[in-house]
C-alpha cells in the first residue's frame, strides 16, 4: 500500500508480539453501533503519475499571475520572490519538522524564529514580535482581544478604509466576548483623526496604513487621539514592504501591529497559507498571543533559543490562555525571514519605492483617461481606487479576456462604489505592461459605451 | 566553543543579496509622491549579506534541525507521518501557487473544483454533511465548531453557557471556549481511561452547549461508550464536537458523523499528510451536520452543474476567521494524498497506525509503566514514573536521552492526567525495523536510567547545543536581535 512499508509477514509478527490474531481484534473498542459497514465511497485511487496529472489539469484552468499580467492586490501582492527563498524553506529540514518543544535539535527553527521576530521588529519599528499567527485579518482580530483584556474596556473602534474582511474577521473575534465595534466612515479615502470617535470605554481604535485603498492615514494622529483617551492604537497593514520607505507604526505611536506577511517571500497561493504578523511594546507581551522564542544559554554555557514565556499558552494555561493559538505558520516565517535576509535595508527601500514609483505612473495614466476618476485624492503607497465609465466588475471581465487581472471590483464591500476598481502595482509590473493595460482599460470603456449606447438606442 | 553565529552577525554594510530591477518610469521626486513626515527616517537594521550568505546561513541552521526526513519523530497527538514529495511539487505548480484569491471564480475553476471534490470526499471520510476551507489549523477549526454551535441556538432563540471538556483534552478546547464566552466545566476520565459517563451526566443540563470530545482520546484510547455518550449530550439538547486531532486512528473504521458528533474539525497536516513546517502552516477543515450548515463561515463552495463559485451569501453565516479562503496549498497537497491512497488505502491508514502503535506498547510494557493496560488506538501513553521512583530521573531526561540516540522525543507530560506521561504515535508510514531500533533506545535509556542516571539526567550530550536553561529564557526575556 502506497506509503505504508509494513509487508504482510511484518503484520503478522506485529499481530503475534501484540497476542491478537488478526488486525479486526485491534478495533474491539469500537461499538458496532458505530462502525462503518462498507467501504468509503471516494474516487478510484489513481497512481502518482495520475495524481500528477490530475491535479496539473485542474492548475492548467486557472489563470495564475504567470499567465495573466496582475493588477490585483488587495491584501495579496504579486511581489518577486527570490528563487533562493524556497528553496531553502522547502528543505525537508524544515518543511517537515514540528514546533521546536524539543529545543536541542530545533536550533535551526528557533534561531530562524528568533531573528524573524528581530526582523520584523526592525521593519515595523517595534518592540517585540511573536513566531506568527495564521494571517493578517485573524492577527487583527487577535490585536482587538488583546487590547481589551489590555484596558479592561470593551470598544473597538475601526476605520471603514480597513480591509473588509479583516474587519469581518474583527467581529467573528469579538462579537463573542461582549466586544462593541464600531465603524468610522472614510472620508474620500482616508480616516482623519477624530477625537470624538474615541472616549474613555475605547479600548482601542483599528486603522490600516496604508488602508484598504492604499491611501496613507494619518496614525500619528489616531495615536495621539487614542492615547489622550486611554486607548490603544492598533494598526492593521496588508503589506509589510510599505515600511522600507515609509515611516512605520512603531515611531507613530502604535501599540499593536496585526500585519499580512504574505509579501514578505510568500507565495499568492489562492489565499494561503499566508503569514500573520504581530508586534507590540515590550511591556504588553505577557498578553500577547502565540509562541514567542527566546535567547538563553545551555548548561554549557552556550547561546541557544527556546520556546519561552510558555505560560501565556493553551497547552499550559487553558481557557485562562491569551488565545487557543498553537500551530502557527512558522514556515511562512522562515520564509519572511529569509527574504528580508536577501533584500536587507537597501533592497526593501527599493522595492518599496519601486511599488510607489510605477503605482505613481499608471494612477497618473489611468487619470488621463476620458471618463476615468481618481476619487481619493489622499496620497497612495502601490495601490489606488479608480472610478470608471462602467462597472467594475464588467471591466474587469473584459479585461481578463485581454489577459489582465485588472483589481478588485469595490461594488462588493462598499455601497456606491460598484464602478471603482482598486488597482495594485508591484516592482513586478513593467512599464510596457502598464502601458498596454492603460490601453486595455480605454479599449474596453470605448466598447462599454458602445454597447450602452446601443441599448439606449 | 563558538556560539552558532546569527545572520545579523555575518552583516556587512553594503553587501547585497539582490538583483531588483531599476524603475523604468519617470523619474519624480519622492517627496512629490509623498508627504516627506511619511517617509521613514531610520533604514530598518536588517543584515546585509549576499546571496551565498543567506544561502549557507540557512542550510546550516536546516542542519541543526530534527525532522521527519532526517528520521523518527514519534510525537504523540501530531501524527508526524511521512509527506510525500510529490505534494510538495504539485503544492507549486503555478495554476496553484501563483493564483490570486480575488481572481474571478470563472477563471479560477481548476482551484474550485478541487476544493469542491476534496469537500465531497472529506465528508464523506467523517459522515457529515458540509464542509469549511477556512480554518488555518486544528484550533482555529475549534473556534469555527463552537461559534457555529454558538449562532445555531442563538438561532433558537437559546441562550447556553457552558462547554464540557474532558480532563485529558488538548489545551486548545478549554482555551477555545473560552474565546467564545463559554464557560469551561471539566469532567474526569474513569479507571479504563474513558470519559465518565456518570460524571458527564451530572453536568449535562439546558446550560451545556457543547461536548468537546477527542476520540480516540488523548490517551490514545477509543471512547467505548462514544455512542452512549452522544445520545445523553443530544437528550439535553447539546452538541457534540469532536477535535478530530486523533482522526488518523479511525478512517474508513468508523465514522465520526456516524458516532453522533454534529461537528468536527480535521487537522489536515496530521491526518492527511501535510507537512508540519516547524510549527505550521496546518489546516483545520471543519465539518458539520446539515442542522448546521447555515452557520457555516463565508465563503462555501458550491457547485451550480459544471461551475464552481464561491457562495457569499448566507445571512446565518458566523462571518470570517481569517482572509480568503483557506491554506489553499495545504489543501491541494490533502487531495493529492486522498487521491493516491482512495478508500481501500486509507482504511490501511488506520489499520497501519493503530497496529504500529499496539506492537511499540506491548514491546514496551517490560520497561516503561503502561497506564492504561488496554488495546490502544494510533497511539499510547506510557510513563516514566518508574524511572522516576526507582532512579530519581524524569521523564524529561528519558525525552532528551532520546535525542542522543537519533530519535524525536515522544510527547511528554501530556496528557495531564498521567504522571510523567510519555506520549507515542508512531504512524503508518514507519517500518517494523525503525519501530524495533526504537524500542531498542528506550530498552538502553531504561538500563542507563539504573546503571548511569546522571548521563540520562545532563542529557543530551551530542546535539548542537546541550541542555537549555528555560528558567533563563522567561527571566531575563531577550526576544530579539539588537544592534551593538
Amino acid at each position: 500500500m502506497r506509503y505504508i512499508p509494513t509487508t504482510p509477514g511484518e503484520r503478522e509478527h506485529m499481530l503475534r508480539v501484540i497476542g491478537v490474531r488478526s488486525v479486526a481484534d485491534l478495533f474491539a473498542d469500537v461499538p458496532d453501533s458505530v462502525r462503518l459497514r462498507r467501504p468509503l465511497r471516494l474516487r478510484p485511487a489513481l497512481s502518482d503519475p495520475e495524481v500528477l496529472r490530475y491535479l496539473s489539469s485542474l492548475a492548467d484552468r486557472n489563470a495564475h499571475a504567470d499567465r495573466m499580467t496582475c493588477f490585483v492586490g488587495a491584501g495579496a501582492y504579486d511581489h518577486f520572490v527570490p528563487p533562493a527563498v524556497w528553496q531553502l524553506v522547502g528543505r525537508g529540514e524544515f518543511l517537515t519538522a514540528y514546533t521546536p518543544y524539543q529545543a536541542e535539535i530545533m536550533q535551526g527553527e528557533l534561531q530562524a524564529t528568533y531573528e524573524y521576530q528581530t526582523m520584523v521588529c526592525e521593519l515595523l519599528g517595534m518592540e517585540v514580535a511573536n513566531a506568527s499567527m495564521y494571517d493578517g485579518a485573524s492577527a487583527l482580530g487577535e490585536a482587538a482581544v488583546m487590547a481589551r483584556d489590555l484596558t479592561k474596556r470593551d470598544r473597538v473602534v475601526v476605520s471603514r478604509a480597513v480591509h473588509p474582511e479583516y474587519r469581518q474577521v474583527l467581529r467573528t473575534y469579538t462579537e463573542p466576548l461582549g466586544i462593541r465595534v464600531v465603524e468610522l466612515p472614510h472620508q474620500a479615502g482616508t480616516t482623519p483623526p477624530n477625537p470624538r470617535a474615541v472616549d474613555r470605554r475605547t479600548a482601542a481604535v483599528v486603522v490600516q496604513h496604508p488602508n484598504f485603498f492604499g491611501c496613507l492615514e494619518d496614525v500619528r494622529g489616531w495615536a495621539e487621539a487614542a492615547h489622550r483617551v486611554g486607548a490603544l492604537l492598533v494598526v492593521a497593514c496588508s503589506d509589510p514592504l510599505a515600511f522600507g520607505l515609509l515611516e512605520p507604526p512603531g515611531p507613530l505611536g502604535a501599540d499593536i501591529v496585526a500585519a499580512e506577511g504574505q509579501p514578505l517571500g510568500n507565495p499568492l497561493n489562492f489565499g494561503g497559507p499566508y503569514l500573520g504578523i504581530i508586534a507590540t511594546r515590550q511591556e504588553f507581551v505577557r498578553r500577547m498571543p502565540g509562541r514567542l522564542v527566546g535567547a538563553t544559554v545551555d548548561r554549557h554555557g552556550r547561546r541557544g533559543f527556546v520556546l519561552t514565556l510558555q505560560t501565556r499558552e493553551q497547552h499550559i494555561r487553558r481557557e485562562k490562555a491569551t488565545s487557543n493559538i498553537c500551530t502557527n505558520e512558522a514556515l511562512n516565517a522562515l520564509a519572511a525571514a529569509a527574504y528580508l535576509s536577501l533584500l536587507g535595508p537597501q533592497g526593501v527601500r527599493q522595492v518599496a519605492e519601486l511599488c510607489l514609483r510605477k503605482a505613481d505612473y499608471l494612477k497618473s495614466r489611468v487619470a488621463e483617461l476620458p471618463g476615468f476618476q481618481l476619487p481619493f485624492p489622499a496620497p497612495t503607497f502601490h495601490e489606488f481606487v479608480v472610478r470608471a465609465p462602467r462597472p467594475a466588475e464588467a471591466l474587469v471581465r473584459a479585461l481578463s479576456r485581454e489577459g489582465f487581472l485588472a483589481g478588485l471590483p469595490l461594488g462588493k464591500f462598499y455601497r456606491g462604489m460598484r464602478d471603482c476598481l482598486l488597482v495594485a502595482t508591484t516592482e513586478n509590473r513593467t512599464r510596457e505592461e502598464m502601458d498596454r493595460f492603460v490601453e486595455a482599460l480605454a479599449r474596453a470603456c470605448r466598447r462599454g459605451r458602445h454597447v450602452v449606447g446601443g441599448r439606449m438606442g | 566553543m563558538r556560539d552558532f553565529p546569527l545572520i545579523f552577525e555575518r552583516s556587512v554594510p553594503g553587501r547585497r543579496g539582490f538583483g531588483l530591477p531599476e524603475s523604468d518610469v519617470p523619474a519624480q521626486p519622492l517627496e512629490e509622491l509623498v508627504p516627506p513626515q511619511a517617509l521613514r527616517r531610520r533604514p530598518p537594521a536588517l543584515p546585509e549579506v549576499s546571496e551565498l550568505d543567506v544561502v549557507r546561513h540557512y542550510t546550516r541552521l536546516s542542519h541543526r534541525n530534527f525532522s521527519i526526513d532526517e528520521g523518527f519523530y514519534p510525537l504523540g497527538s501530531c501524527t508526524m507521518k511521512y509527506n510525500p514529495k510529490l505534494h510538495e511539487e504539485l503544492a507549486r505548480l503555478p495554476g496553484f501557487a501563483r493564483l490570486h484569491p480575488y481572481t474571478p471564480e470563472e477563471l479560477a475553476q481548476g482551484a474550485l473544483q478541487l476544493l469542491w471534490e476534496l469537500g465531497e470526499e472529506l465528508r464523506e471520510l467523517a459522515g457529515m454533511d458540509a464542509v469549511t476551507f477556512q480554518p488555518a489549523a486544528g484550533a482555529h477549526g475549534e473556534l469555527v465548531g463552537l461559534l457555529v454551535i454558538r449562532a445555531y441556538f442563538a438561532s433558537r432563540g437559546e441562550k447556553r453557557t457552558r462547554v464540557i471538556v474532558p480532563d485529558s483534552a488538548h489545551g486548545t478546547n478549554p482555551a477555545t471556549a473560552a474565546m467564545v464566552g463559554y464557560e469551561v466545566v471539566t469532567v474526569r476520565s474513569d479507571a479504563r481511561g474513558n470519559l465518565d459517563l456518570a460524571a458527564l451526566e451530572q453536568y449535562l443540563d439546558e446550560r451545556t452547549a457543547a461536548l468537546m470530545l477527542t476520540n480516540p482520546n488523548t490517551l490514545g484510547l477509543f471512547e467505548e461508550q462514544v455512542d452512549r455518550i452522544s445520545e445523553r449530550v443530544h437528550a439535553v439538547g447539546a452538541q457534540m464536537y469532536l477535535d478530530g486531532a486523533n482522526f488518523n486512528a479511525m478512517v474508513g473504521i468508523t465514522r465520526p458523523g456516524d458516532q453522533g458528533f454534529d461537528v468536527m474539525h480535521m487537522n489536515l497536516h496530521k491526518t492527511f499528510s501535510t507537512p508540519h513546517g516547524g510549527g505550521g502552516p496546518g489546516a483545520g477543515v471543519v465539518a458539520v451536520k446539515s442542522h448546521l450548515e447555515p452557520f457555516l463561515p463565508v465563503p462555501v463552495v458550491v457547485r451550480d452543474g459544471d461551475r464552481y463559485r464561491l457562495d457569499f451569501d448566507r445571512p446565518q453565516s458566523v462571518g470570517r476567521v481569517r482572509a480568503f479562503y483557506g491554506n489553499f496549498a495545504n489543501l491541494v497537497r490533502a487531495y493529492a494524498y486522498l487521491r493516491t491512497l482512495g478508500a481501500e488505502g486509507l482504511r490501511a491508514v488506520a489499520e497501519h497506525a493503530v497496529l504500529h502503535a499496539n506492537y511499540l506498547r506491548v514491546r514496551l510494557a517490560p520497561y516503561y509503566e503502561i497506564p492504561y493496560q488496554r488495546i490502544c488506538k494510533h497511539e499510547f501513553v506510557a510513563s516514566g514514573v518508574r524511572q522516576k521512583r526507582r532512579d530519581g530521573v524524569t521523564t524529561r531526561d528519558i525525552a532528551k536521552r532520546l535525542l542522543d540516540y537519533g530519535f524525536h522525543a515522544p510527547t511528554v507530560y501530556f496528557p495531564l492526567i498521567v504522571e510523567e506521561a510519555i506520549m507515542i504515535e508512531p504512524t503508518e508510514t514507519e517500518s517494523l525495523q525503525t519501530l524495533d531500533a526504537f524500542v531498542d533506545a528506550m530498552v538502553a535509556i531504561d538500563r542507563e536510567c539504573r546503571e548511569d542516571p546522571e548521563k540520562v539526567r545532563t542529557a543530551p550530550h551530542t546535539t548542537a547545543v546541550g541542555r537549555l536553561d528555560e528558567v533563563r529564557a522567561a527571566r531575563q526575556l531577550d526576544l530579539r536581535w539588537r544592534p551593538a
